[in-house]
């Protein structure tokens, strides 16, 4: 064996285990991450922490029912005001848009995706928490439906289409005029990748935190209806995070092993519509 | 309709004696169904199909061959307007089906009644039952649907085949069971004329002979347009051939006629297989 193929053997080892270690250092990110959130947080985490109110300082138990509660409201309001948008946009641009129109939105749309959160929580603060002179549910909700709005919008549109143009013409060519074309063929093709983009661009915005800093604010109470300041989990764990208490550093690492949790189940469910979609065609 | 089959008979030894006229010539027809004059069809700025005139006869096969790229395809979408789901494309010419204009009907009136089936089959994502039924429930029928759904797989010959699982996926079914199928979902809104689109070009032998033998079935009901590259095939269904070539209709005659005894050199070219 010379030494040319030695050398040749070394350097494929040396790279190979290169390239494997950086590929399973990605994974390692999220086992750390989540190792960490349990490690700290993990002794917080019992029914009372996924029920009760926050208790004040000092005083050990409660928990964090009110941000919970917070964040799925929050959600809720965010998919009623953009996944509509998104998804009826998202059915223009793939089925009906001319050129010129189409890629004005498409860009606007990709460009809007691209603003950096906090931005959008002062363009809601501006215009609707300076209004009403209150923070709210509300504002917190139309900034996350705001962002969700351009993924849904291009997410619905891309998987519209995917949708083979064959399918389209058999419907027309039975009479079908394009709008009934569209409901009854194009979309009920494509709603399994339409319904895994609602959910990944929900789990998205789960996690956002700057955009609610200015609009829902928070509130260790309850909080009743849409229009006063609510708690959620993501400003909960900032707030917590900064405290100087270490019981609430605690609480802090155990609410964002909720939320992770949370939005990889949201992200896992996803994938699995997903992966079923495409091949429940045949059964 | 055996006297229409009569009636053809009784005229075509008068049309073999008009041969001596120029050609594209339109075969004698005991009823038209179809009938087209100076077409023309445009694809934004280019021309592709120029002045094509032919008529075709009620419940007869007639068959379109040529090269690839020739325009029979064109031809075939012009005849139920499915060219129209194409931007900037643009038909010009008198298009009758039984007298009415077919560039003036309601689209999907036409489509109702010129039924299409395509190249590469494609059934819905839905049940085998939902797919013959789609075009009923688009078209507003109300009576009810699983006898007429029965009714028509029955025609396209695969009810047998399919009558246990009508609940489940047509995706599941095979290429030439596919095909069957989109033939039935054509059937089920009862039309006039059927296109065919190279019907039998993904599919085996044995496929392409069931669907053949479907096609001499479906001629007593309804008119039949078949595009096809096959020339056997042509031979073997068509009542009349008509040759295309670059967009032009060189020839149209009686299939024997075609096959046997050209009029025009390109045509005997193109059957002889000395280009396309």
């Amino acid at each position: 064996m010379s030494f040319r193929y030695a050398w040749r053997k070394f350097v494929n080892v040396v790279m190979l285990s290169l390239t494997g270690v950086c590929a399973l250092s990605a994974v390692f990110v999220l086992i750390f991450i989540l190792g960490n959130l349990v490690y700290y947080g993990g002794s917080n985490l019992n029914w009372a922490f996924l029920t009760r109110l926050p208790r004040p300082v000092g005083e050990t138990g409660g928990g964090m029912g009110n941000a919970i509660v917070g964040s799925a409201k929050l959600l809720f309001l965010a998919a009623i005001t953009g996944v509509p948008v998104g998804l009826i946009g998202g059915v223009y641009l793939a089925e009906y848009g001319g050129k010129t129109f189409s890629f004005l939105v498409r860009y606007t749309a990709d460009l809007l995706n691209g603003v950096p959160s906090v931005v959008m929580g002062i363009f809601i603060y501006t215009v609707v928490v300076i209004p009403m002179k209150k923070f709210s549910a509300l504002a917190g909700g139309l900034a996350l439906g705001v962002m969700l709005m351009p993924i849904v919008l291009r997410s619905t549109e891309q998987f519209l289409r995917a949708v083979p143009g064959s399918l389209r013409e058999g419907a027309m060519a039975l009479g079908a005029r394009k709008w009934r074309t569209v409901l009854t063929v194009v979309i009920p093709a494509a709603y399994k990748g339409i319904a895994t983009g609602v959910l990944l661009s929900l789990a998205r915005v789960a996690g956002e935190t700057a955009p609610l800093i200015f609009t829902s604010f928070g509130n260790p109470f309850w909080s009743h209806g849409w229009n006063d300041p609510t708690d959620t989990l993501p400003v909960v764990i900032w707030r917590y995070a900064l405290s100087p208490y270490d019981d609430w550093h605690r609480q802090a690492w155990a609410a964002g092993f909720i939320l992770l949790g949370l939005v990889l189940l949201v992200n896992i469910s996803a994938k699995l519509i997903l992966s079923r979609g495409m091949s429940s065609g045949r059964a | 309709m055996s006297s229409i089959a009569n009636h053809t008979a009784m005229v075509k030894p008068s049309m073999e004696n008009k041969t001596t006229e120029p050609s594209p010539k339109a075969p004698a027809l005991a009823a038209q169904k179809i009938a087209v004059s100076n077409l023309n069809f445009f694809y934004g700025a280019r021309q592709s199909l120029f002045d094509i005139s032919l008529k075709m006869g009620e419940k007869k096969v007639t068959a379109l061959i040529g090269p690839s790229g020739c325009g029979k395809s064109t031809f075939l979408r012009t005849l139920n307007r499915m060219y129209e789901m194409i931007r900037n494309t643009r038909a010009e010419g008198d298009l009758q089906l039984d007298g009415q204009n077919i560039l003036e009907m309601d689209v999907a009136k036409l489509r109702r009644r010129v039924g299409m089936v395509f190249q590469k089959s494609n059934p819905f994502p839905k049940s085998i039952f939902e797919n013959v039924a789609y075009g009923l429930r688009v078209n507003g029928w109300k009576g009810k649907l699983p006898e007429l759904v029965e009714a028509s797989l029955k025609r396209a010959a695969i009810w047998d085949e399919v009558k246990d699982r009508l609940h489940k996926s047509a995706l599941g079914l095979s290429g030439g069971q596919q095909q069957r199928l989109c033939i039935a979902r054509a059937l089920a809104v009862e039309p006039e004329v059927l296109l065919l689109d190279e019907p039998c070009s993904a599919l085996d032998p044995i496929a392409t002979a069931k669907i053949e033998e479907l096609l001499f079935v479906l001629k007593d009901s309804c008119t039949i347009v078949i595009v096809t590259h096959n020339m056997q095939q042509a031979a073997r269904v068509a009542d009349d051939t008509g040759f295309f070539l670059m967009g032009k209709l060189i020839e149209f005659n009686d299939t024997a006629v075609i096959f046997k005894n050209p009029a025009r050199k390109e045509t005997e070219d193109y059957i002889t297989g000395r280009f396309g």
